[in-house]
């Protein structure tokens, strides 16, 4: 096809080590409003390597989003703090860097597309003119050459009659292929790390499957490396290499996606799995985790689930369990692992 | 555009008449007589009574003197007024100081309005942000004529900066303090405008995404975030600059400028009823042409108003 586009060499200041892109490391963010000190991030872990897809899942209010943005550097501060942690990038601290050197990294470095499409892209501006301006601002592109990368983009991604609709703006889309659009948008410089936040939440089922297989291809044809977030089991099961489960702005666990499925180590996790329906399973009663996420101003002491989970004891409540090694690249918070796995 | 240009032109006609012939129907419904004092102390002589009547179509109902009108209209004739002055000369003259004052206050408004605004909105809760919320606010809250009295009195009198009062024939110097005090009221809604908009706009997620795509902070806000923020104000400047071109009497009166708003109201002081439709005709068509430029240029600004 003479519109795709081979990945280009990565001849920037970020190197790699042995393929590792990000690492984030006791990452804490937090909310200071008038009510109080919302704790929505408490100390996260993960790390993203070259052509890997890490998907992101927990319940609404876990802290997935704000993960996504802390990393991105697109948090509102105030109200938003980071009091502590550290996001590399190979290798370099994107949390200490001066701002306009951060700033340049976000597009050809790192990327993010978003939930809403229809909102996230400017009402305002045709969406050639949006996806031009990658090149414009970063490349100091000229206009036409500019332009011309556009079409060159939104038909990588599928947009029928590209050069027609270059100038369409984005509320003359279909919702589909606005969140295209977007895609072309965050992919448009080549980054080696794309942040997918929901991106498919608002789309119907059909639409969902498809934008889907276009975020893999594309981060198999370009080796990037994926951070997917989603509170859908199902959609992450043939995209993810791995899977980090979030609570409370923690990570609980974390694993290659065909152990978790075949296994889960925390209690929560097996919630969530058994909470999504089944064919082999028809019939039979879906079992939703009981019980509210916490209050994040007051996230409870020891294992922040223990309210609401079935095998808490007293150390649960005593004791916050750390994330620790419980197989061969598998780690989980929780005190009775090792029952969970061998239920 | 050019069918939906067309339709509102269309539509113009029947809200001319309409308005006109209200106006007409009011205008000469006034109680007085318009022959009052035009002979001196003496009543005037039956000969003269008889002319001027006729002239002026006085004895005529009202629907046949109005059609009259129309007719004269249509081919330029404002008509004469009872002083036998031709209106429409009048008016231009007026009109073109009427305009002088309200394009001054227009530029004040949307130059020092929207800066003012926009750097209250991006600087939310901070200092520059009171001192625009609390300036705006006196200014909202004193009547134009206290500002206008105050400012002839300050710049004018005491240091001498601006003419006092202004020549039949005033330049644009003439009129920049009479302007600045028109527009201030405008002035003060067009910062609080832009400010509240840009504020909110600045929340937007199409903005977080022009964060997450590397561009500065002034692209981010001059670029991404003000051209939507804007389009209110553009709006309100607009219908805003309809009603300066329909005069301004408070101001005319202050600064003594001979505008469209003090020939109305001595028109009607006089009973000159030609005078009064004349110029109160050219107010309705202004004031709709002004509101379509508006429509038209919040369609360009905004694409998703769509006029076809
Ligand atoms: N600007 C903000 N001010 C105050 N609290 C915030 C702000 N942004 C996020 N939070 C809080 O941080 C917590 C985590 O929010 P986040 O958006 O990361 O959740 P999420 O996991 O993405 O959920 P969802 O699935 O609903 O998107 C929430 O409890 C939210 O209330
Ligand atoms: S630590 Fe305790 S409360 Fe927390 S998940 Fe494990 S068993 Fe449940
Ligand atoms: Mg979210």
């Amino acid at each position: 096809m003479a519109t795709a586009t081979a990945p280009t060499a990565h001849t920037s200041e970020y190197q790699p080590q042995d393929g590792l892109l990000l690492e984030v490391e006791d990452l804490h963010v937090e909310f200071h409003t008038r009510y109080g000190v919302a704790k929505a991030i408490n100390g996260v872990n993960f790390s993203v390597r070259q052509g890997e897809c890490l998907a992101i899942l927990g319940e609404s209010g876990s802290g997935k989003s704000v993960t996504a943005q802390a990393i991105m550097g697109i948090l509102d501060m105030p109200p938003a703090k980071i009091p502590q942690g550290s996001v590399k990038y190979c290798g370099h601290d994107l949390l200490t860097m001066p701002e306009d050197r951060r700033r340049k990294t976000r597009g050809p470095e790192i990327s993010m597309i978003f939930q809403d499409a229809l909102s996230s892209l400017n009402p305002t501006f045709p969406v050639g003119w949006q996806i031009a301006e990658m090149f414009r601002e970063h490349r100091g592109m000229n206009k036409s050459d500019a332009y011309a990368q556009a079409v060159r983009l939104m038909e990588r991604v599928s947009i029928p009659a590209a050069k027609q609709r270059v100038k369409a703006y984005p509320h003359q889309f279909s919702g589909g292929m606005r969140q295209r659009i977007m895609i072309a948008m965050a992919i448009s410089l080549d980054p080696a790390v794309l942040i997918a936040d929901e991106p498919t939440t608002a789309l119907d089922v059909t639409v969902q499957a498809q934008i889907m297989s276009l975020l893999q291809e594309l981060q198999q044809e370009r080796h990037m490396g994926l951070i997917l977030i989603t509170h859908d089991l199902g959609v992450v099961a043939d995209v993810a290499d791995r899977i980090a489960v979030m609570y409370a702005g923690r990570i609980v666990e974390q694993a290659d996606v065909r152990d978790i499925y075949a296994k889960p180590a925390h209690p929560y996790t097996k919630g969530l799995l058994d909470s999504i329906p089944r064919l082999d399973l028809k019939g039979q009663e879906l079992s939703a985790i009981g019980g509210l996420p916490p209050n994040l101003m007051h996230i409870p002491p020891g294992c922040a689930f223990n309210p609401r989970c079935t095998m808490a004891q007293d150390i649960c409540r005593r004791d916050r369990p750390e994330l620790v090694e419980v197989g061969p690249h598998r780690k989980a918070a929780c005190h009775f692992s090792e029952e969970v796995l061998n239920a | 555009m050019t069918k939906y240009i067309v339709r509102r032109l269309l539509q113009m006609i029947p809200v001319i008449i309409g308005s006109t012939f209200l106006i007409f129907a009011m205008v000469f419904a006034l109680p007085g007589n318009p022959l009052a004092g035009k002979c001196g102390e003496r009543p005037c002589p039956p000969a003269f009574v008889e002319k001027f009547r006729a002239d002026h179509n006085l004895d005529d109902p009202l629907p046949i003197r109005y059609v009259k009108y129309l007719g004269d209209l249509a081919h330029g004739n404002f008509g004469t007024t009872f002083q036998g002055l031709n209106v429409l000369d009048e008016l231009q003259k007026r009109y073109l100081i009427t305009v002088k004052l309200a394009v001054i206050a227009l530029l004040f408004e949307a130059i020092i309005g929207v800066l003012a605004g926009v750097l209250a909105g991006i600087r939310k809760g901070k200092f520059i942000d009171n001192l625009v919320l609390v300036s705006t606010l006196v200014v909202i809250s004193i009547p134009t004529f206290v500002i206008g009295s105050l400012a002839q009195t300050i710049f004018g009198v005491k240091l001498g900066w601006f003419p006092v009062t202004t020549p039949s024939k005033p330049g644009w110097y003439d009129l920049l303090l009479p302007g600045l005090v028109l527009g201030s009221l405008s002035l003060a809604y067009a910062a609080r405008l832009t400010r509240t908009n840009l504020a909110e706009n600045l929340r937007a997620d199409y903005v977080r995404t022009a964060v997450a795509k590397g561009l500065s902070r002034p692209r981010v806000i001059g670029v991404h975030t003000l051209r939507n923020s804007l389009i209110p104000v553009v709006t309100f400047l607009g219908a805003d600059f309809g009603g300066l071109l329909g005069g301004a009497i408070i101001t005319e009166r202050i600064f003594n400028i001979r505008g469209v708003g003090g020939y109305i109201f001595q028109s009607i002081n006089s009973r000159d009823g030609t005078a009064v439709v004349g110029a109160v005709t050219m107010l309705v068509i202004v004031y709709l042409f002004m509101n379509l430029l508006v429509d038209i240029l919040y369609g360009v600004l905004d694409p998703r108003i769509s006029h076809d």
